[in-house]
């Protein structure tokens, strides 16, 4: 009875019997794509959209063309702002290294090491905001630690989160702290995966000290470094939290990045100028497009070396 | 009698039904009157109110102050309550602009609060409409160490001459003069608005504010002048920009600062932070040109009907409830406040005394630069007074700056 009701059924059967592979794939996927399609691709074209029109968040939005751009090209605040995610982006780069150097440092066996590996991850265990509180409290101008330290050295203190000078490199090294512990566990679990025949060999030829290390420790180590890399870059233009937390974006505007910009802009109390602040949205969209282009770009080149 | 069995029961029923379903009903109530004192302060008002109309129901959603400040803009558009709060003045507009929020000029015209909220009419007013209703309001004023006076034989200043002295005084004495915390920007404002009042007036104040006279023009340029006269000599607490206000309360309460200028709220503060009521003083902000009549500081909380709002009619009634001399009393002494309903009651409190007595004789009132100028004119002038007070040599870029974010804003 029932198939002669749908003659079409066991056709169905063999084609989905002939692509079973291809078509499991694609139903895995689906849901997946279903969901990066609603919450990522779709977000980032009405955001983009929305840069080409002026609107306060309750009214209609205005079509305006290009104009918020070219607004975004003479507003001061902007530079300043994408001055500092340049500075964010290689001071934070120093992560990698530092992280690098704590890991070779606590790569041994010997008492306790877990515990004391344990301890010099635990920055990044703690949340941002807890950090960043702290090193509000660690710059205070008149009880901090270090202004304490600055005169204990005779140096002329600095109130760090009020000097326009200062002020990024003051909330980048509070970024630094959880981000040089994230590095040391990438390489940490890197340098767990070294093969030991290749280290002995070395070390039969005669190697050791920075030729072991940039020779034959490092190339083991690329894929941990290009993660640290990537990952490091990432947070370096997306920096907001710190900032929020301890300057919101002051002194007077000196230490916003983009994203800070932005949700000023666009979504704090002195803002809700939606169409300005996708517009800095989508620059940092595009800078952050170069990144991710070369990232998938190595993957795929990788993959396709493996494969 | 059959006929009005068989049609007028069921008619008056359901007549009867039809008006309750009118009247009765939940009353929804966004606000951000979150802390202790402030959220006491609505329960006791709506507890009142529904024991006076048993029928209507009052439904508070209590946000917090920052959450607020976003989450309006959602609610007013996407779900609108019948009541919510806000802020007076320019900081309403946009609001008043999009077209969601009530007119309620009937209600003020119906019901006198023309006479007894006569001091704040001016700032519920747009467009020559009124849009809501002044719920409580406080002053500014400088704080003073009274101890610390008496000691050194200062007097407290009624005029710009004395503030320079005493300022002079306190410093030699290793007191710096005045504490103050930038970091969140409006407390810089509050300096820019009052040397603004003090030297040009109320009037031409309320110009700037609405983009009508240029920043690079030279009475305002006076006015960082002044302004320079205490941060030259570095009247001001040292790095202040690295400090919210709550942060610079504790050198006023050690000694380390002589004065404060601040809102009312901040006696709170600093009684908690040690200082007995004897402690502190308080006078009105020093006398510039004699020829300008005082103006002052008075930031104005309301309540307003949302245009969307399904119960206009129980929001209405409510609001009148709320501005009935007996709850305005109630509420703000619970709020540590003053009353906007002239009729009210006064707290019983010396600082709310000379609060009202500043207020009443005062001319006119301001609401505060971050609420009498649009947004973003208040953020880049705000900026730009923080930027003045670390390094008066930015003045003269800053205020072209100005000028050409006033040329964005008031298209």
């Amino acid at each position: 009875m029932r198939q002669s009701v749908s003659p079409l059924l066991p056709a169905i059967r063999v084609w989905a019997r002939r692509h079973q592979q291809g078509l499991a794939a694609s139903l895995f996927l689906l849901p997946g794509l279903i969901m990066f399609t609603v919450y990522v691709i779709a977000p980032i074209i009405e955001s983009i959209g929305l840069s080409f029109y002026s609107w306060d968040g309750l009214g209609a939005a205005k079509y305006i063309g290009l104009e918020n751009y070219v607004n975004l090209f003479s507003d001061e605040a902007f530079y300043t702002a994408l001055k500092n995610n340049i500075i964010w982006l290689f001071c934070y780069l120093l992560s990698v290294p530092a992280g690098l150097a704590i890991a070779l440092l606590l790569n041994q066996t010997s008492k306790g090491i877990r515990f004391i590996k344990s301890v010099f991850f635990f920055p990044f265990v703690i949340s941002q905001v807890v950090i960043g509180v702290i090193f509000t409290l660690f710059y205070d101008p008149s009880l901090g630690l270090f202004v304490k330290l600055l005169h204990f050295f005779d140096i002329k203190p600095i109130a760090v989160l009020s000097s326009a000078h200062w002020v990024t490199y003051g909330i980048i090294v509070a970024g630094l702290y959880p981000q040089i512990a994230y590095c040391m566990i990438l390489y940490l679990t890197g340098l767990n995966n070294l093969r030991p025949d290749l280290i002995e060999a070395a070390r039969l030829e005669g190697a050791h000290g920075w030729k072991m290390l940039f020779k034959i420790v490092l190339p083991q180590l690329r894929a941990a470094t290009f993660i640290a890399v990537v990952v490091t870059v990432i947070g370096s233009l997306r920096s907001f939290d710190m900032i929020s937390i301890m300057t919101q974006g002051g002194p007077y505007g000196s230490s916003a990045t983009l994203a800070y910009y932005m949700y000023e802009v666009a979504l704090s109390e002195y803002g809700f100028r939606m169409g300005y602040g996708a517009a800095v949205a989508t620059v940092l969209f595009l800078i952050m497009l170069v990144f991710i282009v070369f990232i998938l770009h190595r993957v795929y080149m990788q993959e396709r070396e493996t494969s | 009698m059959n006929f009005f069995k068989n049609y007028a029961r069921p008619a008056a029923l359901l007549l009867a039904m039809g008006l309750t379903a009118a009247h009765a009903g939940t009353i929804v109530f966004n606000t951000d009157y979150s802390d202790p004192g402030p959220k006491a302060a609505i329960a006791a008002a709506v507890k009142g109110f529904e024991a006076e109309n048993p029928d209507i129901k009052i439904k508070v959603n209590t946000f917090d102050h920052e959450g607020y400040k976003s989450a309006i803009f959602n609610f007013l558009t996407a779900d609108p309550p019948d009541l919510a709060t806000w802020y007076a003045a320019n900081r309403m507009a946009p609001f008043v602009k999009a077209g969601l929020v009530d007119n309620v000029t009937g209600l003020w015209a119906k019901n006198g609060w023309n006479q007894s909220f006569s001091a704040s009419a001016s700032s519920m007013t747009i467009d020559g409409k009124k849009w809501g209703l002044p719920l409580t309001y406080y002053q500014w004023g400088i704080y003073y160490r009274k101890d610390i006076f008496e000691k050194l034989g200062i007097q407290p200043p009624k005029t710009w001459k004395e503030l320079l002295a005493a300022c002079a005084k306190l410093k030699a004495n290793n007191i710096t003069p005045f504490a103050i915390g930038t970091k969140a920007l409006w407390p810089a404002a509050g300096w820019f608005d009052y040397i603004d009042l003090r030297l040009n007036g109320y009037k031409f104040h309320m110009e700037l504010a609405e983009g009508k006279v240029r920043w690079t023009d030279p009475r305002v340029v006076n006015v960082f002048k002044y302004w320079d006269e205490l941060v030259k000599p570095g009247y001001f607490l040292a790095n202040n920009s690295s400090y919210d206000w709550q942060d610079a309360v504790p050198m006023f309460a050690k000694g380390q600062a002589g004065m404060y200028l601040m809102g009312n709220f901040a006696v709170d503060v600093m009684k908690s932070a040690g200082l007995k009521e004897s402690q502190i003083g308080f006078v009105k902000f020093p006398v510039i040109n004699p020829s300008i009549p005082d103006a002052e500081e008075a930031p104005t909380d309301i309540v307003f009907i949302p245009s969307g709002a399904k119960h206009k009619a129980e929001a209405e009634k409510f609001m009148e409830y709320l501005a009935t001399p007996a709850v305005q009393s109630q509420v703000n002494a619970i709020l540590g406040q003053l009353p906007t309903n002239k009729n009210a009651k006064l707290p019983d409190d010396p600082f709310l005394k000379a609060g009202f007595e500043l207020l009443s004789s005062a001319k006119d009132h301001s609401q505060f630069f971050d609420r009498d100028a649009p947004a973003q004119m208040a953020k880049a002038a705000m900026d730009g007074f923080q930027h003045f007070m670390v390094d008066p040599a930015s003045l003269p870029a800053t205020l072209k700056h100005l000028n050409s974010v006033q040329k964005a804003v008031y298209k």
